[in-house]
């Protein structure tokens, strides 16, 4: 114990949830230590996710532009990897932006204390520094921000340097000449994807009846589609029996309707089937924090956990586990510690894959209104009408609205199409402001761009796209009206 | 062909009520003028003359049910109009007699039971109740107006959901999030903001003004006691049984009367009055008002000597103005008096107390609290005070802080008179029937020391009643 310090604010985790609220309660006036076992904050968004898999995925990318340049009689030869570099510009990636989160931690007086922090009792954190020294922390209010760590294969586990999970698939040590993915979610198919790109023969199994499941069939569609001729297998329904080291490689028994009895070889297997929170190690036993029995934080509307001293934010309060979900809740959990009466209250959370094509949706979509009962209308536009598509030889998207059928108000957007991750955002925009299908049509929209399927699409609410053509079932009622 | 008695104008004051009894039933034959119905306004309970004749076909009103004026209260057929003033009935299309016949018709069954002793009713409408004091503030404070006409009431107990607001959205609130974020921030829940734009979009404006409103009905009149929306209550039932009873409209009243006082900065000053003389001059002179039909007491001395202290203090029989800045002194002095009635507190009015002798308020005062506890009371014996007395000596207590009965500025107080030993100038304890009073007084109009002026004048006066005379 060597010395004890206090703070108004501690912030266990320096992910994007625990940096954007430590930034948020320092902006606020607020004394604020910030805690991460890392050199600089990150998370593992920085470090072992969101970043490092996006700079691969842009590599990935180049590969197969490249590749299809051909369509446009330009020929490339077969391009020629340099591991150590890619591996090198990665790095590079993640080191300036960590880097660039302690400087900003610096130059607002925010405390980086490079250590692992666990509850004394509620208001007292005990912190190990690498070098096993201790210190006590002692604190007005403590966000836990330590996020989730990718799910384990239990039952089937082995210990082999040719078993990843997400984050060993990031350190990329070779390209394997047979990947098996496990789990069609969607770290599993961007990583895949990725590998594919590199020139593995990817195999995807997911134990559910459809990749994505939870996303909308038609979106998912355009995905499932794209990605068959890119990897070797899409096993559907599918789940992994058996996986034993054999000579050169993993010899792995799936079980399934499409699956064959005898084992298949692999030279690898990334799992990805899912993450858990990291809500164990950290002494909440000490603190009033109650969690439930997947171990998740549970928080009030304000993140403010059963203990009234402690709040949860990201990954710890549960789905999604999504980095911008983690950052807005920090930003409203700052703003409660604060004072001020706030909440966590978004009307869309967007999600995006960033597979190619991409896949993104928010707020309400088809799937969870028909769940729920919700009559909803909705209109789709294929992009094989869109002109930029087409100077884009990528007319497999699809955009589509959710909307209220009496207000026509926007409930839910989906996109599946090449850059349907920086699309979704004006979807979550007119969501959020309450929008309607008329606001958005009649919001114009630059030509020729994929944007533009969102107004159509809008149009299409109403039978007035320019360039689908629909039976019209209903004469259009006059626009605006009360 | 039936036609609609409904309810008449009652006085200015009056819109709605809570009928305590129905005096008719079907087949009854009425005239101009009979009584029937009971109606419990704000303060009193008045009966409702018919203005037609005829015989009684169905009652559309039912006892314990809020009725406005204009609501029907029966059908009748033959005779006509009492009279000519009343021209609504007649006036009615039609049309409009079709459908209520029709409506009649569906929930006829029901109405047919007179309803004054049926207890199961009674009980029905206080689960009805109940289930209104659950739903959110918004919808209540409408409810003078929602509350629905006695055919659709009946048939609103049936299907249950004919509530008259819009129901609460679900699924995103059109509105963007900085809107989101000041109704939080106000304490307004969004949900229930109605939006003026298209498609019922919400903007800051809307937000705003339902906030206003909603303060307003809470501060003000419309709507009774109710919390603002942020107060919410716990769920009581988890620490034990618990059982909801409707507001009468008295309890109702007071609670709304008491909250708008209650913004007022009040300081309660004490004093204690030497009443021992007073006392034997109430007890040599009691039989003389007794014959005149009243009762001397202690508070009918005291009204006597208010009117000359609010002479003397003019500031103390005022009201305050703040949207002019003005201060309204009043040139006439009544006084109410606190009334203890099985329904509440109702406080009935004396006039003009300064040009009465003591005998002449001792009957009125007898008369007005009986009238009160008979539930007799007129609206007009409750309206116009201009300062309040309240004696609860008669139940005990060494002083208490009276409320000022807003938009009144001062109240006094009286506790229970005490034998105490009191010193003397030779040196000696002498047992002295001391009287405790308590003047509260709107600190806004009257300051520290003219609280205590006016509280010590009147118990030099009530000490040394000679001084009534030197003073008025």
């Amino acid at each position: 114990m060597t010395e004890q310090a206090r703070t108004r604010v501690a912030i266990i985790g320096g992910g994007p949830g625990g940096y954007a609220a430590a930034f948020m309660a320092n902006d606020l006036g607020l004394d604020v230590t910030l805690i991460d076992v890392e050199k600089n904050p990150g998370g593992v968004c920085l470090y072992r996710g969101c970043i490092p898999s996006k700079a691969f995925l842009h590599v990935a990318r180049i590969l197969t532009e490249a590749r299809e340049a051909a369509y446009w009689g330009i020929a490339f030869d077969e391009p020629k990897v340099d591991l150590n570099r890619l591996r090198e510009s990665k790095d590079e990636v993640v080191k300036r932006m960590t880097g660039g989160l302690g400087q900003l931690c610096k130059s607002r007086k925010i405390k980086y204390i490079q250590g692992r922090a666990s509850f004394e009792d509620s208001r007292t954190l005990s912190i190990i520094h690498d070098d096993g020294a201790t210190e006590r922390l002692e604190t007005d209010y403590t966000i836990l921000a330590t996020g989730s760590r990718p799910t384990p294969l239990s039952e089937l586990f082995l210990e082999s340097p040719r078993m990843m999970d997400s984050t060993a698939a990031l350190q990329m040590e070779d390209i394997p000449r047979n990947l098996l993915v496990v789990g069609g979610g969607y770290i599993g198919l961007e990583l895949g994807t990725v590998y594919a790109a590199m020139g593995s023969k990817v195999t995807i199994v997911e134990k559910e009846s459809t990749l994505l499941p939870g996303a909308d069939p038609d979106l998912v569609e355009v995905l499932h589609k794209r990605l068959e001729p890119f990897v070797e297998r899409i096993l559907l329904n599918t789940s992994v029996a058996s996986i034993k080291e054999a000579r050169g490689g993993l010899a792995v028994t799936l079980e399934g309707k499409e699956a064959e009895n005898k084992p298949a070889q692999f030279d690898r297997v990334l799992v990805c089937i899912g993450r858990r929170p990291n809500s164990s190690g950290v002494g909440l036993k000490n603190t009033r924090v109650s969690l439930t029995d997947g171990g998740l934080v549970e928080v009030d509307a304000q993140r403010r956990t059963k203990d009234p001293y402690i709040y949860a934010i990201g990954d710890l309060t549960g789905e999604p586990m999504l980095a911008h979900k983690a950052s807005h809740e920090g930003r409203v959990a700052a703003e409660s510690i604060a004072g001020q009466r706030t909440a966590f209250e978004p009307n869309a959370i967007p999600a995006v894959v960033f597979t190619d094509p991409e896949v993104a949706w928010c707020g309400l979509m088809e799937k969870e209104a028909e769940a729920k009962g919700i009559e909803v209308k909705v209109a789709r536009f294929p992009w094989a009408a869109s002109g930029r598509a087409a100077t884009l030889n990528r007319p497999e998207g699809l955009t589509k609205l959710i909307t209220d059928p009496d207000t026509e108000q926007i409930l839910g957007v989906g996109i599946a199409g090449t850059g349907a991750g920086e699309l979704i955002s004006e979807g979550v925009l007119a969501v959020e402001m309450g929008a309607t299908a008329y606001d958005v049509g009649f919001t114009i929209h630059p030509h020729p761009t994929l944007g533009e399927t969102i107004m159509e699409t809008a149009d299409l609410i109403f039978g007035h796209a320019a360039h689908v053509h629909q039976s019209r079932p209903e004469p259009r009622e006059a626009a605006g009206k009360e | 062909m039936a036609n609609e008695f409904k309810l008449p104008t009652l006085g200015e004051d009056v819109q709605s009520g809570t009928i305590t009894k129905v005096l008719v039933s079907p087949g009854d034959s009425v005239s101009a003028d009979q009584p029937v119905l009971e109606l419990e306004t704000d303060k009193a309970v008045l009966e409702v003359p018919s203005t037609v004749s005829g015989t009684v076909e169905e009652i559309r009103a039912q006892e314990g049910q809020t009725i406005s004026v204009g609501d029907t209260v029966f059908l009748y057929t033959g005779g006509g109009e009492g009279d000519g003033g009343k021209a609504a009935a007649a006036a009615a299309p039609a049309a409009q007699e079709e459908e209520q016949k029709e409506e009649a018709s569906a929930s006829g069954q029901k109405e047919q039971q007179p309803a004054p002793s049926s207890k199961e009713e009674t009980k029905d409408e206080a689960k009805e109740d109940a289930k209104q004091a659950k739903e959110p503030p918004a919808r209540k404070d409408a409810r003078s107006k929602a509350e629905a006409p006695p055919a659709a009431s009946a048939q609103d107990k049936d299907n249950g959901s004919e509530r008259k607001a819009a129901p609460r959205r679900s699924g995103p609130v059109p509105a963007p999030p900085s809107v989101r974020r000041l109704a939080r921030e106000i304490g307004v829940d969004i949900h229930e903001v109605p939006g003026s734009g298209p498609q019922g979009r919400i903007s800051a404006e809307d937000v705003k003004s339902y906030a206003r409103q909603v303060n307003t009905d809470v501060r003000g009149m419309g709507s009774a006691g109710r919390a603002a929306p942020l107060i919410s209550l716990p769920d009581f039932s988890r620490w034990g049984d618990t059982e909801r009873s409707t507001l009468g409209s008295v309890r109702r009243r007071t609670a709304e009367n008491m909250s708008v006082a209650w913004t007022a900065p009040m300081v309660t000053q004490f004093d204690k009055v030497d009443v021992t003389e007073l006392e034997k001059l109430r007890k040599r002179y009691g039989k003389q008002v007794e014959a005149a039909g009243g009762k001397l007491t202690v508070t009918a001395m005291i009204v006597k000597v208010l009117g000359a202290a609010l002479k003397k203090f003019p500031q103390f029989n005022s009201s305050l103005d703040m949207d002019n800045d003005e201060l309204i002194y009043k040139r006439y002095y009544n006084v109410g008096v606190a009334v203890d009635t099985d329904r509440g507190l109702l406080v009935p009015v004396l006039r003009d107390v300064d040009t009465k002798s003591i005998t002449e308020i001792c009957v009125e005062l007898s008369g007005i609290a009986a009238r009160a506890r008979e539930r007799k009371l007129s609206l007009e014996e409750m309206q116009g005070g201009t300062f309040t007395v309240s004696n609860l000596g008669g139940i005990g207590g060494t002083g208490f802080t009276p409320i000022v009965n807003a938009p009144e500025v001062a109240i006094l107080g009286i506790a229970r008179a005490s034998v105490e030993p009191v010193y003397q100038e030779d040196g000696r304890f002498e047992p002295r029937t001391m009287l405790p009073l308590a003047l509260t007084y709107d600190h806004r109009v009257i300051d520290g020391a003219d609280g205590a002026r006016f509280v010590r004048f009147v118990a030099d006066v009530l000490e040394q009643p000679f001084l009534l005379f030197l003073e008025a």
